[in-house]
């Protein structure tokens, strides 16, 4: 019991050296100038929000929060619905072509992004979806979907099969079978698939950098980014700027933090 | 069955279902198979042919230069100073972020009044955007001595000025965000290792490191899989932190493989350089994930 107690007070005390940051970047965010040069490590006294309504419209968050939000959420669409299908096929079908297909998409965890960026690139210019919505969720699609795919195959292959089987013989086809019987059974490792590729596509910042930097159309990470650049030694502006970019995402982490620490790490176990 | 060892089984033989007239299956593979190609596979494929060109990423004008560019590459000290950076860099990102990892799993993991409070706080920089926790820490990696990490501890450094700390220092950054994602994938494998074997230990006489080391450890082999893969590949391919932190520097004391073939390309426009260098990054993640597969998957046993 005295040995519990004792690793409680460690691990406290190791939580809140770790929160060292935030609580740097929260007060920072909270003071004037003065008391930033003056002051850096105290509390900010007395807080001021003037920061906050300045960095909102100096970094256009508003709009960068509604792309954000359209093509984190229209990728996240695309990918649950292709890639739950793709993987029924994969898990499903015994022949060599499934097999080699299956060995397809997972080599696309493994390849390395940049090998390809540039070739892209070049090919998203050509089909006119550079600095657009349509571009970053073509791309997001494709760059997530060898993760998402390999995730769904693992937990369809885990499945009985009977359900899929007993839905055909009542006379449905395949299609009908996988809408109506396989998907509803997939609900845990789609919420996995949701949160990972939800985190990853929200904070992503080089290819909308290089994408959509200029366009008007800019997500969060890459307007915060040309703040960050544009207000460098205003630290107080600059760490609003950065609470107010960081919020969102935190707050839905918060809400939902049983399930995406879940997420985390369900789909990942061994 | 989990998806960690789907990969390798293949599925065993049974009766297939009938073939409906309604839908092939294969047409079910057909769209996530198109638009992979599209955005990854044909992609890949023509970086891995531009890697022997002189493409200026302008117009159709290239001419095939063979090894040039990895000729050049040999002979290009900043590029052969990133090779060293990165590997350096991943080394201590995987060493020291699955050690912090493992030690906050096992902190948190014990019967604590505050483990669900403690867990959200360990893992809830991983959900923060990589650019953001860096200009986060750049502040806190000032050399004033009376602010930031300085201003804690009361010391004179420059992280991020200095060459020969810098490169640490984005180790550290790194180590900050991503330790509870290690924690998280440790703590489920600390959930699957059975009370009654520790239980036997203990009536066995064994200590608490010795639990560790014989019953714990061995168990948490798959944990220790995913965790070495998915740090190694992350420190290969580490770009965003070193872009908003350091841009490369001081000097190229923190450019790695891709800050130096971002700036290869999109600074000095030499597309075809840059994918010799993106293809050398891309054989370093393939061989080390190789390797980790062969050797990790050979130790892991079950309860």
């Amino acid at each position: 019991m005295r040995r519990t107690f004792l690793l409680e007070i460690v691990m406290i005390a190791v939580a809140v050296a770790f929160l060292f940051p935030v609580y740097t970047l929260v007060s920072l965010s909270l003071k004037d100038p003065a008391q930033i040069s003056q002051t850096p490590l105290a509390l900010p006294d007395p807080p001021t929000f003037d920061n906050f309504t300045a960095a909102w419209s100096a970094a256009a968050l508003g709009p960068s929060l509604v792309n954000s939000t359209v093509i984190t959420v229209v990728s996240l669409i695309a990918l649950i619905a292709l890639g739950s299908f793709a993987a029924y096929f994969l898990a499903r079908v015994q022949t060599r072509l499934g097999y080699g297909l299956y060995i397809l998409f997972l080599l696309g965890i493994v390849l390395p992004f940049q090998l390809g960026m540039i070739p892209l690139y070049r090919l998203v210019t050509d089909l006119g979806l550079i600095g657009t919505h349509a571009g970053m969720i073509l791309f997001y699609t494709g760059i997530q979907l060898p993760f998402t795919v390999f995730l769904y195959t693992g937990f369809i292959r885990a499945l009985p099969r009977e359900y899929a089987s007993a839905a055909q013989i009542d006379g449905a086809g395949h299609l009908t079978a996988f809408t109506r019987v396989v998907f509803p059974l997939l609900r845990p490792i789609t919420g996995t698939v949701l949160i990972l590729n939800a985190v990853f596509i929200w904070n992503d910042f080089f290819t909308p950098l290089v994408y959509l930097g200029g366009s008007g159309f800019e997500t969060v990470p890459v307007s915060v980014f040309a703040f960050v650049g544009q207000y460098v030694s205003q630290h107080g502006l600059v760490f609003a700027g950065l609470v107010l970019g960081a919020l969102p995402i935190v707050a839905v982490f918060l809400a939902l933090q049983r399930y995406v620490i879940k997420g985390f790490s369900s789909g990942l176990k061994g | 069955m989990t998806p960690l060892t789907a990969w390798r089984a293949r599925p065993a033989r049974t009766a297939r279902p009938r073939r409906s007239a309604t839908t092939p299956p294969w047409l079910f593979a057909a769209p996530a198979l198109a638009v992979y190609a599209l955005v990854v596979l044909y992609p890949a494929i023509s970086g891995v042919v531009y890697a022997f060109t002189d493409w200026s990423g302008i117009g159709q004008d290239m001419s095939f230069v063979g090894l040039a560019n990895f000729r050049t590459l040999l002979g290009d000290e900043q590029a052969m100073g990133s090779i060293g950076n990165t590997l350096l860099l991943t080394l201590a990102v995987v060493a020291v972020q699955n050690g912090v990892g493992l030690l906050l799993a096992l902190g948190v993991n014990a019967r604590l009044k505050s483990r669900a409070l403690l867990r959200v706080i360990f893992f809830a920089p991983v959900v923060v955007s990589p650019v953001m926790v860096a200009f986060l820490w750049k502040y806190i990696y000032n050399p004033d001595p009376e602010a930031g990490l300085n201003g804690l501890l009361g010391l004179h450094v420059d992280w991020l000025g200095d060459p020969s700390v810098a490169l640490w220092s984005i180790a550290g950054m790194v180590v900050w965000q991503y330790a509870g994602y290690s924690m998280v994938i440790f703590l489920a494998g600390l959930e699957g290792v059975p009370k009654e074997l520790h239980e036997a230990a203990m009536i066995d006489g064994a200590g608490t490191f010795q639990r560790f080391r014989y019953v714990t450890w061995p168990l948490l082999a798959p944990a220790v899989t995913i965790n070495l893969m998915l740090s190694t590949i992350g420190g290969l391919k580490l770009f965003d932190q070193v872009f908003a932190a350091t841009n490369g520097g001081p000097g190229y004391a923190t450019e790695t493989l891709s800050t130096v073939l971002y700036k290869q390309a999109f600074v000095f426009g030499k597309f075809g350089y840059s994918t010799a260098v993106a293809l050398v990054l891309a054989l370093f993640v393939a061989a080390v994930s190789l390797v980790q597969v062969y050797y990790l998957r050979g130790r892991e046993v079950s309860a």
